[in-house]
């Protein structure tokens, strides 16, 4: 519903955090964590764009509620751990 | 207090008595004086403000907008390409409701690679919703710097404000300046105090995603500050004047034009020498006038309707050139008038590129090629003045 020129702030702003934001919807593929190969080096965390990867124990867990699939992660991965599968294969 | 002061400095003491409280900047050809000595005020603790050295012009809008997000006074400076480097941000900031406060020394864009003045850069800035000023002496720089804030920073305004310092002649010329006492700025200018602001408490976005179905209201909205801002400088001007006993003329500066046949329109440091061009033609008992664009944006279309009634004819010099049309004050005066019932001969005359002196004798000429052109209406709409290979000769 469109408001009024007067009853909106001066320019958009919003109190709803980008987290509200779910943007895993996007995604076509998803990154897979072999566990084994995985050297607990960080990389991987360092350059999601999306700061969806968060570490537990060293160990990179994706949240798949705002990973785009934008394959980075898997890209930068020095110990080719992290493979990049179609969404719904396995 | 009075100082001897080049136009860049004056910049920056204007800058301090307004007490800004984050600075980030970029040093660039002839702007560096003004961030060097504001650098030096800072370290020196004269000034209490967070000085940000950054890698270039699109991260010092980028940091102003941030720190004035966040409700900080900010103020940055620049010229010629690192303003045109700043274009995306600058839209930004007027879009976000940021009234920062910023100079541009008015430089030539290259190539041909050229650091004099030209209005060429701050032309190619007219669509960003900042408010522009152009000064005509070290004073007015100071003044208005001061005077910027007060108008910007009021809910109904909420827009960004440039001030114009064309290149060496003010940037690097010293001149007499009242420096007022820091009571009085205060007196005059109280702490900006936004309704909203970035809280580390109260986590927001600003400037966020808005649809087709309310964009427009938004930018009707931004058109309405740039409207109030029209009436604001001279609100503000008329209580400038009370505190400071000076005034800088409003909108449009004008000189000796209610009695005249033609009148002159110009911006920056030529308005200075136009006037004394007016007083020697007058004493020679031709009646010609000036008015000083002071304000670009918003642009004085009303004071130039009141103007079209009252004389033949209008030389309009531009320090610039918009390639594939005309001089942009140019075609802005014409548009202004076209409403009018009597509507005098307009003609556009390009001088002054990327430095090139304009001298008393060429205003001269011009107003006696006016006083002609308004009689029997102009050949050509706009001449290039002082072109080597062309055939009218200026000096």
């Amino acid at each position: 519903m469109t408001k009024s020129y007067e009853e909106i702030t001066l320019t958009p702003i919003s109190d709803t955090p980008s987290t509200m934001n779910i943007t895993g919807l996007w995604r076509v593929v998803k990154p897979v964590v072999d566990k084994e190969k995985c050297k607990k080096c960080t990389i991987c965390w360092k350059f999601c764009p999306d700061a969806a990867i968060t570490l537990v124990d060293g160990e990179p867990i994706v949240d798949l509620r705002y990973c785009k699939g934008c394959g980075i992660c898997a890209f930068e991965c020095p110990s080719k751990c992290i493979i990049m599968v179609k969404e719904g294969e396995q | 207090m009075r100082m001897v002061m080049t136009g860049n400095y004056a910049s920056a003491y204007g800058a301090k008595l307004a007490r800004a409280e984050v600075i980030a900047a970029y040093p660039i050809t002839p702007q560096t004086s003004i961030v060097e000595k504001l650098a030096e005020f800072v370290s020196s603790g004269e000034l209490k403000a967070k000085f940000i050295p950054v890698e270039g012009e699109h991260s010092a809008m980028a940091a102003c907008i941030a720190a004035q997000t966040a409700g900080a006074r900010t103020y940055t400076a620049t010229s010629s390409q690192g303003l045109t480097l700043m274009h995306e941000v600058l839209m930004w900031a007027s879009g976000a409701r940021l009234p920062i406060v910023m100079t541009n020394v008015s430089r030539a864009m290259a190539p041909p690679w050229n650091v004099w003045v030209d209005h060429m850069d701050t032309v190619a800035q007219r669509d960003t919703g900042w408010l522009q000023f152009f000064c005509r002496s070290n004073q007015e720089v100071l003044d208005t710097i001061i005077m910027a804030y007060k108008i910007c920073e009021t809910s109904g305004v909420m827009l960004p404000a440039m001030i114009v310092e064309d290149a060496f002649i003010l940037s690097h010329t010293s001149e007499p300046v009242d420096v007022p006492e820091q009571a009085l700025v205060d007196s005059f200018l109280p702490a900006y105090s936004p309704e909203l602001k970035l809280e580390v408490g109260k986590p927001m976005g600003f400037g966020s995603l808005v649809k087709p179905d309310q964009y427009m209201e938004f930018r009707y909205k931004a058109m309405l500050g740039m409207k109030e801002a029209r009436e604001r400088i001279l609100r503000v001007e008329q209580e400038f004047k009370h505190i400071f006993g000076r005034a800088h003329g409003g909108l449009l500066d004008l000189y000796k034009c209610a009695d005249a046949d033609v009148v002159m329109v110009a911006a920056g440091s030529v308005a200075a020498t136009a006037m004394d061009v007016v007083d020697a033609m007058r004493e020679k008992g031709m009646r010609v006038g000036l008015a000083r664009i002071r304000a670009f944006r918003p642009f004085p279309h009303e004071e130039f309707r009141s103007l079209a009634g009252k004389t033949e004819g209008i030389a309009v010099l531009d320090r610039s050139f918009t390639f594939g049309a005309a001089g942009a004050m140019f075609t802005e005066v014409k548009s202004s008038i076209y409403s009018c019932q009597k509507r005098p001969v307009v003609k556009n005359y390009i001088a002054g590129l990327g430095g090139r002196d304009i001298t008393p004798k060429i205003l001269e000429k011009i107003f006696e090629d006016m006083l002609v052109v308004s009689k029997r209406g102009a050949e050509d709409e706009v001449e290039w003045v002082d072109v080597a290979g062309l055939p009218r000769r200026w000096r």
